[in-house]
């Protein structure tokens, strides 16, 4: 007899050995108390453990997320503290993992699937713009999609090719599907745990070359805060941040290109520029809020990302940027993107990638008055 | 929701619950593997096109593929459905005609299919219908008119799928093939005995989502029957354009799944080989694939003229074997139906004719604001804006239109 996931109202009569050893681990990773370094990956990991624990229709698969716990370890453990039933393999095909996840979605579960990279989801596209984006709006709302795709995405590792694709601009084009991508270690655990609630599809887009990064943080209160905010019916859903506050230019960056924005600012800043970072955090919906309150006050801003620019996330914000705040605007508003190309061999990306000088660049050319 | 049971790590040695079900059926019905995952050498056919129940040596079967007559009242209210879904089938092209409808892609030829797709299942079970399978949709229990809505050109989908444990009449070719397998893996994760039916054309099975669904049920060993209703052409296209297997059902085998062929005209073999293939999924088969054999009497739909690509006299043929007239025959001969029997079904099909006629005749409301309602559980910033541009312009104009010049 196979064990089985049974659902039960009352779910908390009945702990099992695995939710008990689940408990007892989760707890484990946070036995050092106050900030710790802790790396985005690992932010990732206790966000999916934390879902998974909280809800038991929370399940997690892909191509080597199981035992292996995914290429990058995203889902380290997964399988070993909550089950094969909850985290588990499939057979490789792209759009199998995405429409089985539809299934379920239906059925009552909320799957959280893994694309192993950017370009490497492409099989599943017609499983996301068809029916992920789609079933909620042609069933009136009848059906919920509860279901996040994790997407490893951008470049900036020395990837070969089909391994660095910034792919965010096909999903945020897309109607009914919901766009993250964090750019903090805070935000990633706070992010993935949005995600997952969310009764919509999400495209969660996780810039793989900041897996590694680290930030002085703490899970615990992190999840003190998202208790917090679920029981104040309050959450940082959908909101922009500013990541760094000035007064003469705004940075508008997501996702991979915010630490770059950042490094930008703190270099302009020696030169006597204060430049506000905006970091976009959910492309959809995009908080026009956040970002024009921003550019009115700079009245001057450059959007930075790491994809093409033609026809793009960034195109989309210059535009919406154009017509909310065009009289408050001292200069036209830059774009510093990827180059129209096919994304480069590994020698060649640091001439691709949007960096510190050609952002500074552009912000120099926002028609100073000296 | 709790987990009943402790999960260790995968055990590579462990055996998978495929391969003891294939060594079951082996046991069971004395047949090597192969036997019982090929289909049987001949498609299963009980009555044939005049309406004669065949010699039971005749029918097809073998061992480890045996079929039992299913019962009396299954045969009788499968007739029914048989002569509505005809019915639907052709109010529906009038309605098209009238410009009531704006597209209808009619399983006229395939009734048989269409009605055993749904009888075969049990109240808890899960169908997974195409653009074609309408009458499937509607045999489930679904709401003719409910089910008309994405024709009739008002809203996407009309009614509500998990009401009816039906899911949404799918365009994307084999992709709701995939949702099945969802469904059912959902299912088993909770122990419940959930089956799903997922239907597709013969076409279709050159789709990406055909194989990779098939293997994934295969491979989580999941309670989905697959129905290919092989009406031999894609829109123009024929099957040997499509595939050079010695038949569809042979697929089976290279996903460790067993196939089966059926006469997708012969109601009594498709509901015989559905039903058993429901009860062994149930039972813990795995996934199994039935190909029936039916004909597409009309164009692809009604903006197709099909006299582009085949022959009038290979539609004659198939009008021979039609699957309703056959049926009548076979019942009436077996004394369980008379033409009283007979006038009330006919009534039965009219009354959903009539009801198809009001509910697609008259111009149905649509709301413009509801293209803003439903994209996102609460719409975004964005599509608020979107949705007061709309209505400011609408407004404008009511006004425009009330106050002349
Ligand atoms: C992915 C995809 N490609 C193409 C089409 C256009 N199309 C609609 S029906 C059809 C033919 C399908 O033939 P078959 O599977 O045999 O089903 P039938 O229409 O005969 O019932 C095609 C090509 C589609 N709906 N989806
Ligand atoms: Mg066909």
């Amino acid at each position: 007899m196979s064990p089985t996931i049974t659902t039960s109202s009352e779910a908390n009569g009945n702990v099992s050995a695995a939710t008990a050893r689940a408990a007892a681990s989760a707890a484990a990773t946070f036995e050092a108390s106050g900030p710790q370094p802790v790396t985005m990956a690992k932010a990732l990991n206790t966000a999916l453990a934390d879902a998974m624990h909280a809800d038991p229709s929370v399940l997690v698969f892909g191509e080597d997320v199981g035992l292996l716990g995914g290429v990058f370890r995203i889902t380290d453990g997964l399988t070993k503290t909550f089950g094969e039933q909850r985290c588990f393999d499939t057979p490789l095909a792209e759009s199998g993992i995405v429409g089985m996840a539809v299934g379920m979605a239906m059925n009552g579960m909320r799957p959280v699937v893994e694309m192993q990279f950017d370009a490497f989801a492409y099989p599943a596209f017609q499983q996301i713009v068809s029916h992920v984006a789609k079933m909620h709006n042609r069933t009136r709302g009848l059906v919920k999609l509860p279901m996040v795709i994790r997407v490893p995405y951008a470049g900036g590792i020395g990837g070969v090719e089909h391994h660095c694709d910034s792919s965010e601009s096909y999903y945020a084009h897309t109607a009914g599907l919901k766009v993250f991508t964090p750019a903090t270690v805070a935000d990633a655990y706070r992010m993935l745990r949005e995600a997952i609630d969310s009764d919509d599809p999400v495209m969660f887009m996780e810039p793989k070359k900041l897996y590694w990064s680290k930030d002085l943080v703490d899970l615990e209160d992190l999840r003190v805060q998202r208790s917090a905010n679920a029981a104040a019916g309050t959450s940082s859903e959908g909101r922009a941040a500013v990541a760094r506050p000035g007064t003469d230019a705004t940075l508008i960056a997501y996702g991979p290109s915010v630490p770059t924005a950042l490094a930008a600012a703190a270099a302009a800043a020696e030169e006597g520029r204060s430049l506000e970072v905006i970091d976009v955090r959910s492309i959809v919906p995009f908080d026009d809020e956040t970002v024009c309150a921003s550019v009115r006050k700079t009245g001057r801003a450059v959007v930075i990302a790491e994809a093409h620019g033609f026809a793009s996330v960034s195109s989309e914000i210059v535009a919406r940027v154009q017509e909310r705040c065009f009289h408050y605007l001292a200069a036209p508003i830059r774009r510093v993107t990827g180059f129209d190309v096919p994304y480069p061999a590994p020698k060649l990306e640091h001439y691709y990638l949007p960096g510190v000088d050609r952002i500074l660049d552009a912000v120099d050319d926002l028609q100073w008055e000296n | 929701m709790t987990i009943s049971a402790d999960h260790t790590a995968p055990d590579q040695a462990q055996r998978l619950p495929a391969e003891d079900a294939a060594s079951e059926a082996v046991r069971k019905f004395g047949i090597t593997v192969e036997d019982y995952m090929l289909p049987a050498r001949h498609q299963i056919q009980m009555v044939d096109p005049e309406g004669r129940l065949k010699a039971e040596g005749e029918q097809g079967t073998e061992p480890g593929h045996e079929y039992p007559l299913p019962a009396d009242e299954e045969l009788l209210a499968a007739y029914e459905q048989l002569v509505v879904g005809r019915r639907v089938n052709d109010q529906n092209s009038a309605l098209v005609r009238q410009g009531r409808m704006a597209v209808y892609p009619s399983s006229h030829g395939q009734e048989a299919c269409q009605v055993a797709a749904a009888l075969c299942l049990s109240a808890g079970d899960w169908l997974f219908p195409t653009y074609r399978d309408a009458v499937a949709v509607m045999a489930r229990g679904v709401d003719p008119v409910e089910t008309m809505t994405i024709f009739r050109g008002d809203w996407h989908s009309g009614y509500d799928p998990a009401r009816h444990k039906v899911g949404i009449q799918c365009t994307p070719l084999t992709t709701q093939l995939l949702h099945g397998v969802g469904v059912a893996h959902a299912a088993k994760l909770r122990g419940e005995d959930t089956v799903v039916l997922a239907m597709c054309g013969d076409g279709a099975t050159s789709e990406g989502d055909f194989h990779e669904a098939l293997n994934f049920a295969a491979v989580f060993h999941l309670p989905v029957v697959f129905f290919v209703q092989n009406n031999k052409y894609a829109i123009s296209v024929p099957l040997a354009h499509q595939s050079v297997a010695p038949s569809l059902a042979h697929k089976a085998v290279g996903y460790g799944m067993a196939g089966e062929r059926v006469d997708g005209n012969d109601v009594v073999a498709l509901l015989a080989v559905l039903d058993r293939a429901v009860k062994l999924a149930r039972e813990g088969s795995g996934p199994l694939l039935v190909e029936a054999h039916t004909y597409r009497m009309q164009a692809h739909t009604n903006a197709d003229d099909a006299t582009r690509y085949r022959q009038d006299s290979e539609v004659a043929e198939w009008l021979a074997k039609d699957p309703i007239s056959r049926m009548k025959t076979y019942l009436t001969g077996r004394g369980l139906l008379d033409d009283d029997g007979a006038a009330r079904i006919a009534e039965k099909a009219e009354a959903v004719a009539t009801q198809l006629r009001d509910g697609l005749g008259e111009d149905v409301p649509v709301d413009p604001q509801e293209l803003f309602r439903h994209v996102f559980s609460v719409p975004t910033p964005q599509l608020k804006e979107q949705s007061a541009m709309l209505a400011d312009e609408l407004a404008r104009d009511a006004s425009s239109e009330e106050s002349p010049k």
